[in-house]
């Protein structure tokens, strides 16, 4: 059975949120996991990093681009 | 506002019919849904916040010009995306900020420093020296904010590549295969992108939250 270190484990963390591990690696995967506090612990952190991230401030264009696009669309699209 | 702002977007070929047919709505919906995510990733390429409005709107222009020789080989999402980033490499290489995309030298190696684990004579060699400190929940507006203003710059320092990459699939919300479209990156190269990415900025939080637990 293939094992991971945590070493290696924190390496594979995106491929395993991926699902691109093959199939023993992911039973790897999760049998460490199930085992190892600090390992679950770095995952969840690193899950908690990914919900971060998405939490961004919006962006927006500037009016004076957005109606100049919509102009473009209208003339351009006329129905 | 397009009706369809602020929630999901109609299937592509009900999108690409609607703009064809010269649907100001739905055109207006697209600009307003898609350009929070493209005036981001331009940035990545090119230097100033002007460059970047510049690029999207001459990404749009070309949607505009081009929608009926859209085929349907790639997703809209993706096509669109790929203008853009064709538009703003052209646009960063004026700009003399050549992206070298060929080199994967700086996002080789681990993601972790590792002088965290046990070395190869230890009991348990590869395991932690000393373990992930737990987080406290940012449930403070303050604190919040504070972590989204650490994030943002947090990012903004990462190697191009990689603040792309993570741009596009935790900030956008691409999925993988989106990104190696987009991007033509093979999606091993994609990953490690994105996993040092969002190591780095792990890591960055894990500073913070230990210099806050310490002021405590």
């Amino acid at each position: 059975m293939k094992r991971f270190t945590c070493g290696e484990l924190v390496e594979v963390i995106t491929a395993y949120l991926d699902d691109a591990l093959d199939e023993p690696s992911h039973a790897a995967v999760e049998s460490h996991l199930a085992c190892c506090a600090d390992c679950g612990h770095y995952l969840d952190q690193y899950r908690a990093t990914v919900r971060a991230v998405a939490d961004q401030p919006p962006e927006k264009l500037s009016d004076r681009t957005r109606d100049r696009l919509m102009s473009a669309f209208r003339e351009r699209r006329k129905p | 506002m397009g009706s369809f702002a602020g929630s999901a977007l109609p299937p592509d070929d009900v999108i690409v019919s609607a703009l064809r047919a010269g649907d100001e709505a739905m055109f207006a919906a697209l600009l307003d849904t898609w350009s929070r995510g493209m005036l981001r990733v331009a940035r990545s390429y090119v230097s100033t916040d002007d460059s970047a409005e510049e690029v999207v709107q001459d990404t749009w222009l070309a949607v505009i010009g081009g929608i009926d020789g859209f085929e349907g080989r790639s997703s809209l999402k993706t096509w669109v995306y790929r203008i853009l980033v064709n538009a703003a490499r052209k646009r960063g290489a004026r700009e003399s900020r050549t992206l070298p995309w060929s080199a994967l030298d700086q996002d080789g190696g681990p993601s972790v420093d590792p002088a965290r684990f046990h070395g190869p004579d230890a009991a348990l060699p590869g395991s932690w020296k000393e373990p992930p400190a737990s987080w406290p929940t940012p449930e403070n507006q303050a604190l919040a904010a504070e972590v989204r203003g650490l994030i943002g710059k947090a990012l903004a320092e990462l190697p191009p590549r990689q603040r792309i990459v993570i741009t596009l699939r935790d900030v956008e919300g691409c999925a993988s295969e989106e990104v190696c479209d987009i991007l033509d990156i093979s999606p091993a190269n994609q990953r490690v992108l994105l996993h040092r990415a969002r190591a780095a900025v792990r890591e960055r939080l894990e500073g913070y939250f230990r210099s806050v637990m310490a002021a405590e």
